[in-house]
């Protein structure tokens, strides 16, 4: 089962994930805003990024921009969880290095489903 | 697996809420005509996370009503729209209806659908106003499906870069074999020698045959994520079809939500295979055959019906919980950890005690004596919020009400992170609410009444909090017109409050507001007159073991001051014998202990024992009387008599003797065990016994009720 580091604003949605993604046996870290995420990311590492996009301090697609540059993320799988469902959003998502776009509201179910495909 | 998420709804609602107090914060914060985008943000943020998080536990309506607030805090974001009064009020109106929603959803009681439905149609009358496209011209194609197809025909040339997006060909290829019967071909022609090898580089590319009855989307959801990074196509592999195809497409000019279904024969004589692009494209003019509209989304079709499903459902209160910065855990866990060594310290000592080891284990207790002290302190902290939680209302409040006066007022707020119990902070803020509007109402004038004062035309309120002693002082000032003596002091005898003759210095006539019954305002207004007095307003701040004054001077302005207790759990008692029995007398109460000769005391008829306190009479309780107990004392010349204030009234307690003083935690007797008049609470004391906390208002109700004729048994006294 995998690492995984969830990141989302909202305690609700953090909670969620986080129970989620446990249930499913998997480990997770949580972090409530893209600038605590990095420093998390940068002192141990994880198998998969899981964020939110609109975050205060640091927004999830900067937060990708930001992880993209580390040698130990570059190939990790960075998907983003968000309400956006815009092209231009997914463009930019796209552009900033994510791996996958889920939209909110969400499933746990699907959740599980998208993570387990990306990370197989 | 399924997981039940309403857990997490608690979390959710109280988000939420923080997050519409955030949006109106930000709301009163935005200045018309200015663009403030950290704010916008701030507000847009709440509003989306509240989206998504109504969303995903299915509180669908509110997911949907935040959905129109941020489309309008979106284009105000980027710009498009203008922060106007109107918008401001508009958005503020919404804050307010969100709210109701979300205390209806999470309380389960119904909501106002009218309110919800024209603040709904006001929010999309503003969204629409400014969206006017052009007509019936822009026809986007959203989707173009249903077609016989056998199967596709995709090249997949990754990039070399591919890789190192995180996406992996090895993946999809699996997912599309997923899908249906996949044929892989594998292009290895740009390998490099091996020694040129990059293994973060991808060199391969695919020619693949995916046959089965497979939706173009769930081809191109695979490749949805590569497609700028890749070389793509996938034809279809078809077998000839005629016949309709239908053809979905959004008519902008409608609302955003109509789905216009269209139907039409294709040209007669198919050309090879048009490649189906995902992207949308414009049709300019689409051979139309016949067109039925049909509307997906009506207004009145999805506002919440929520009386109907949970009628039957009773309103169960939410547990109260509080937010605890980390540092005050933190600062616990480390007392607990000082605790644990000082209990194996001292559990040593106890092992092998000998009498040389006494400086030990005094030692050892004293510091177990302190950390139990801290550990007491640091639990105290846990309960104590910034009182930001109580002035956060007011912004909002002084916004509205100078829309509604047409009065200018400046809000000014000081030392909002002092902290305040959470139990006292709750019941602080009616209080507060009544002063401010009062001070609003009353105090400031309006404009030209100011300027003609030669005061400035903006009125200043502010609201001061700080820390003094064992108390919290809470200040509203403003710089209004002042309590008018003349006024209050005839309105005073017209009731019957007080003589005409009485000489009353201005204090005492500033301080007869807050007598029972007494309201100045010629009629009520409909701001601070509700038929609450400021009698209420002192009776609940007296009930929290505090105390209001207010100081003013005509033309100048008014300033209130509520000083209140840290903390409810707590207070500084003082311990008396009555009858063999232990009492605590809260010590904010106790104005002075008296030893009184019989011969001073005054019989009244109706009032019983009347002791003269310097100029006033105060009525004489003798607490054995009070709780049935076997006196031991009853000459009044052997015992005490306690004065004590409560609610601006004084009476004297008769007590055997006076004990200790010292802070006692209060417990309360009505989660214990019911509760009693005259009695607030109760608490263990060092030997192990129980006292009863008196309640001095409590008593005073008492000593009036005359069911219970507490003063006319008083012939021991004689």
């Amino acid at each position: 089962m995998a690492k995984i580091l969830a990141v989302d604003d909202s305690a609700s949605m953090r909670q969620m994930v986080s129970f989620t993604l446990k249930a499913a046996g998997h480990t997770v870290m949580d972090a409530e805003d893209g600038n605590q995420a990095l420093n998390i990311a940068k002192t141990q590492s994880f198998d998969l990024v899981l964020t939110d996009v609109n975050m205060p301090i640091m927004d999830g697609l900067t937060l990708t921009k930001e992880l993209r540059t580390l040698a130990d993320y570059r190939f990790t799988p960075i998907l983003i969880l968000t309400t956006e469902a815009g092209k231009d959003k997914k463009q930019e998502g796209r552009a900033a290095g994510a791996t996958g776009w889920l939209v909110k509201p969400f499933n746990p179910d699907q959740l599980l489903a998208t993570i387990k495909k990306v990370l197989d | 697996m399924s997981i039940d998420i309403s857990q997490f709804h608690d979390v959710f609602f109280e988000e939420s809420f923080e997050g519409l107090d955030a949006m109106e914060a930000g709301l009163l914060d935005l200045n018309v005509g200015a663009v403030d985008l950290e704010t916008i943000n701030t507000i847009f943020r709440a509003a989306h996370s509240i989206k998504g998080g109504a969303g995903t536990f299915g509180f669908i309506p509110v997911s949907e009503f935040t959905h129109v607030m941020e489309a309008i805090l979106d284009e105000m974001r980027n710009g498009e729209r203008e922060v106007s009064t109107l918008s401001i009020n508009l958005l503020l109106e919404s804050v307010d209806v969100l709210r109701e929603m979300l205390t209806a959803v999470q309380q389960k009681t119904a909501t106002d659908d009218g309110r919800i439905a024209d603040t709904r149609q006001k929010l999309e009358a503003m969204k629409a106003d400014e969206f006017e496209e052009p007509e019936l011209v822009k026809v986007q194609v959203e989707a173009v499906t249903e077609s016989k197809d056998l199967g596709w025909k995709i090249n997949f040339n990754p990039h070399q870069h591919l890789l190192q997006t995180g996406n992996d060909p090895v993946r999809m290829l699996r997912e599309l074999g997923s899908l249906g019967e996949l044929t892989t071909e594998v292009n290895d022609s740009k390998l490099p020698p091996f020694s040129d090898f990059e293994p973060e580089d991808s060199y391969l590319s695919w020619t693949l045959t995916l046959l089965g009855d497979i939706p173009k989307e769930e081809v191109d959801e695979i490749f949805e994520w590569v497609d700028e990074d890749c070389d793509l196509t996938i034809e279809s592999i078809k077998a000839p079809v005629k016949g309709p195809t239908r053809v979905e497409i959004m008519v902008a000019a409608l609302d955003k939500h109509d789905v216009v279904s269209v139907e039409f024969t294709p040209e007669p004589e198919p050309e090879p295979e048009p490649e189906f692009s995902t992207t949308e494209s414009v049709v300019d003019e689409t051979p139309v055959v016949a067109v039925d509209i049909e509307e997906t989304q009506s207004i009145e079709a999805t506002l919440p019906v929520e009386k109907t499903t949970t009628k039957s459902k009773i309103a169960t209160p939410a547990a109260s919980s509080i937010r605890v910065s980390t540092d005050k855990v933190d600062s616990l866990i480390n007392l607990v950890s000082e605790l644990v060594i000082t209990q194996s310290m001292l559990s040593q000592i106890g092992e092998h005690f000998t009498p040389k080891m006494l400086p030990q284990l005094i030692d050892g207790l004293a510091q177990l004596e302190r950390n139990s002290r801290e550990m007491q302190e640091g639990i105290l902290r846990i309960r104590m919020l910034p009182i930001s939680f109580a002035f956060n209302r007011f912004p909002r409040l002084v916004h509205d009400m100078s829309d509604k006066t047409g009065k200018k007022v400046e809000l000014k707020l000081t030392g909002e992170q002092t902290e305040l119990d959470k139990s006292v902070m709750e019941k602080i803020g009616d209080p507060l609410v009544h002063l401010v509007r009062n001070s609003l109402d009353h105090g400031i004038e309006m404009p030209e009444v100011r300027l003609a004062a030669g005061k400035a035309e903006t009125g200043l309120l502010q609201l001061k909090s700080y820390h003094q002693g064992g108390n919290i002082i809470i200040e509203i000032h403003d710089d209004g017109a002042g309590l008018n003596e003349d006024k209050i002091l005839a309105k005073a005898i017209e009731k019957g409050l007080v003589d005409a003759s009485d000489e009353l210095s201005p204090e005492k006539i500033h301080d007869l507001i807050f007598l029972p019954g007494f309201s100045t305002a010629e009629e009520l207004t409909d701001i601070s007159g509700r038929g609450v007095g400021m009698d209420v307003v002192r009776k609940n701040i007296d009930s929290l073991g505090g105390s209001v004054e207010v100081v003013s001077n005509r033309g100048e302005g008014s300033v209130f001051t509520i000083r209140l207790p840290l903390t409810l759990a707590i207070i500084d008692g003082q311990t008396i014998r009555v009858a063999g029995e232990n009492y605590i007398i809260p010590l904010v109460s106790i104005i002075e202990t008296l030893e009184i000769k019989t011969s001073e005391i005054k019989l009244v008829s109706g009032k019983g024992e009347l002791y003269p306190l310097r100029d006033e009479y105060v009525p004489i309780i003798r607490l054995y009387d009070v709780f049935n107990l076997d006196p031991h004392i009853t000459d009044l010349e052997e015992g005490l008599l306690v004065i004590v204030e409560g609610e601006g009234q004084r009476v004297g307690l008769f007590i055997d003797d006076l004990l200790g003083q010292q802070q006692v935690v209060i417990k309360s007797l009505e989660t214990n065990y019911r509760k009693v008049k005259g009695v607030s609470g109760a608490t263990i004391l060092g030997d192990g016994t129980v006292a009863l906390i008196l309640d001095v208002p409590g008593l005073m109700a008492l000593y009036r009720d005359p069911s219970l004729a507490l003063f006319v048994n008083h012939n021991r006294a004689a």
